[in-house]
């Protein structure tokens, strides 16, 4: 017997091997996600447990009141969700061309600058109709503006375009940092307070008595927008391949500077009306807290969701109601607010490593003998 | 005088991004980009803070070893068991880096947050902030003779070990993973992890010890910033975007922790240079903020433009390694 036959008899067959899977029934995905999100849940139960010595039971019933226990709750809950969503199609066509675009904070920020600019500087110079449209198309020009920086070097020179935006997030926080000292109400607070207050110039009018309502409808256009663009178009097309392969991209003729640069002017400028949304519709005022980490929350949501805009409402929904339920825990059970990013980051946890079970099958070893 | 104590605080707001970039470039020498250093930052400082606390709740004379082991301990636990998380989606569940990485941040940042606020109510004492200035003196011990020796020993001489000990890890770093065998497999898995693993190189055991180890050195930088920089006081987002700053600098050592020192008090000397200019406005001051992110931009188109062999990311970085996909 030669001895590498030998050999290969008597090695041990691993304990378990790893499998890619071809094909998944869609309703065995969803079980392992939505059994994922259940772990999460208890475990997340366990740890509030463990800090508060309360019946888990009691804490999701707080969360749940957290999220929905009041009108005003749902609509506080809807507008957040919303601009989370915003921000997450936003960032969606870049990734999808694997361009990793981790600069939506400093996109979104510069966007809600360049709205809370016209306001404060052109206010009242122009009628409300003309400024509002001015604002719009300021903050998208920035937001454009700041995404295409990073895209006009990685088309040209390869440049690495994930730590390019995360830098350009840093520029566009102290950027605003500069101009909210310029503009402080009163001067020196390091404030720039309720902008227009008396006169609600440049304030995004209400639909009846809803303040939010507004923001939800331009958010939920952009979304569905955004999915047929993705879903349906030539650009779309031209998106995906170039995500799967750059090589395949040129060699079927699809200009891949051209595509690159293009993705992210539309990346950067949803991003920028996200800023406008922000600081016209919600918060009119401006710091360097607006964007309050949702470009970077935006990337898991519309990775969660694999890439598809009609899935990220659900996730950002999920992500929204674990942040106002736990808020909601904290505050009754006197804990630190940042509870509910510790629960968030467990959650993410379970729902990115379950992927893997969508994708791989564990196929453990078989019984002696049956194997011959 | 005042160039002295420039260039000493200078290299006190650079030790913590000196141990974050070192920490960041051995998880990158084996391909993993990992984007939750600011948060196995926070984690790391806020392990010493639990240690520290609970040893000073704990006994009343404090042993001075123990004093400086204890939160030691504590800090790299918990940044191993975060470069561990990581590892563990990442390699074994194979999931997207930057998710992973940035999930990570908020999740550390959370846990410092939460039990910086929390940890007097948790422990059920009645003091109102977390000060823990007993143990912070044992970590600012320093070299006695320091200021006999004029602006010498203020600028070199008046730190205490973690900051020589940073700077001692950096040297090392560079040393094994340019001289030795190790460094070089490291290396390998970093910049080609079929070619490395059909060399029989464990590529998997590479990249889950060099993240781990490289967490435990990024967590040792939140703990120098609690224990040395604040006095042993913790103040949620005290620590703020050194972590990012960190990673900033990685890019600017080129991938070298050598040069990461130099680096990190250039970093920390553009941090601060703000307070040393005259007639500044507190506007101005903001933009100033801003430097040491504008000369990494900088230097990354430059890098990128140039194309230099020596100066460019592992050419994994950042993309998965499973065997079956080849």
């Amino acid at each position: 017997m030669p001895a590498d036959a030998k050999q290969a008899r008597t090695a041990k067959e691993p304990l378990f091997h790893i499998a890619k899977r071809d094909h998944i029934a869609w309703w065995k995905a969803w079980l392992i996600r939505v059994s994922a999100i259940v772990l999460a849940l208890v475990f997340s139960g366990i740890i509030s447990y463990l800090l508060t010595k309360e019946n888990p039971l009691s804490i999701y019933a707080t969360m749940f009141d957290g999220a929905f226990g009041t009108e005003r709750r749902i609509w506080n809950l809807s507008q957040s969700l919303a601009m989370l969503l915003c921000v997450s199609v936003a960032v969606t066509p870049a990734f999808k061309m694997r361009f990793w675009n981790i600069g939506a904070e400093g996109q979104v920020l510069v966007g809600g600058l360049a709205t809370a600019a016209c306001m404060i500087l052109i206010g009242d110079k122009l009628p409300s109709w003309l400024l509002l449209l001015v604002m719009v198309i300021a903050s998208i020009a920035a937001g454009a503006l700041w995404a295409v920086i990073p895209a006009f070097f990685r088309a040209n020179w390869q440049t690495n375009e994930t730590l390019f935006t995360l830098m350009m997030n840093y520029i566009a926080i102290q950027l605003v940092s500069f101009f909210v000292y310029k503009w402080s109400v009163p001067k020196g607070s390091g404030q720039v307070g309720l902008i227009n207050r008396s006169t609600k110039v440049g304030w995004l009018p209400k639909i009846g008595d809803q303040e939010y309502l507004l923001n939800i409808l331009i958010v939920l256009a952009i979304t569905l927008i955004m999915f047929i663009y993705l879903k349906y178009s030539k650009h779309g097309y031209e998106i995906s391949v170039v995500g799967e392969s750059e090589n395949t991209a040129r060699y079927i003729g699809i200009p891949v500077k051209k595509v690159i640069i293009r993705t992210m002017l539309i990346s950067g400028a949803v991003c920028g009306i996200a800023g406008f949304l922000l600081v016209s519709g919600t918060d009119h005022t401006i710091s360097r807290d607006t964007a309050g980490g949702r470009g970077f929350t935006a990337i898991m949501v519309s990775w969660l969701a694999k890439f598809n805009p009609i899935f990220m409402v659900l996730t950002s929904f999920l992500l929204v109601f674990l942040d106002k339920g736990a808020s909601q825990v904290s505050t009754k059970f006197g804990l630190n607010k940042s509870f509910s990013d510790i629960i968030t980051g467990i959650i993410i946890f379970f729902i990115i490593g379950c992927e893997f079970f969508i994708q791989y099958r564990v196929q453990f070893r078989e019984k002696e003998g049956k194997t011959k | 005088m005042m160039l002295v104590s420039f260039l000493q605080r200078a290299i006190m707001q650079g030790i913590p991004l000196l141990y974050g970039s070192t920490g960041e470039i051995v998880t990158e020498k084996s391909g993993n980009l990992n984007l939750g250093i600011p948060g196995i930052m926070y984690v790391g400082g806020i392990g010493g803070v639990i240690g520290a606390f609970l040893y000073e709740q704990h006994t009343d004379s404090l042993n001075p070893v123990l004093a400086v082991l204890i939160p030691l301990f504590c800090s790299m636990l918990g940044s191993f068991l975060m470069g561990l998380i990581y590892s563990f989606l990442t390699v074994t569940l194979r999931a997207n880096q930057n998710v992973t990485g940035l999930a990570l941040t908020t999740f550390g940042v959370g846990i410092g947050n939460f039990f910086g606020g929390s940890l007097a109510k948790l422990a059920g004492s009645d003091i109102p902030s977390i000060n823990l200035t007993k143990t912070s003196k044992y970590f600012r011990t320093s070299f006695s003779g320091a200021k006999d020796l004029g602006w010498f020993g203020q600028i070199f001489l008046s730190h205490s070990f973690l900051a020589y000990a940073a700077i001692l890890i950096a040297i090392i770093t560079s040393f094994v993973l340019s001289h030795t065998r190790v460094g070089l497999q490291l290396r390998a898995v970093g910049e080609n992890p079929a070619t490395a693993d059909a060399a029989g190189i464990r590529v998997g055991r590479y990249k889950y010890f060099a993240t781990c180890i490289g967490s435990v050195i990024a967590g040792l930088g939140g703990l120098y910033y609690v224990m040395d920089y604040a006095n042993g006081v913790w103040s949620n987002d005290g620590f703020g975007d050194r972590g990012w700053l960190a990673i900033a600098l990685v890019i600017f050592a080129v991938w070298r922790p050598n040069i990461s020192i130099f680096g990190s008090i250039l970093f920390g000397g553009l941090y601060i240079v703000h307070m040393y200019i005259q007639n500044l406005d507190v506007s101005g001051q903001e933009l100033f903020k801003m430097l040491p992110y504008v000369v990494t931009i900088l230097f990354l188109i430059v890098i990128s433009m140039r194309r230099k062999k020596e100066a460019q990311p592992p050419a994994h970085l950042g993309l998965p390694y499973f065997r079956e996909e080849r």
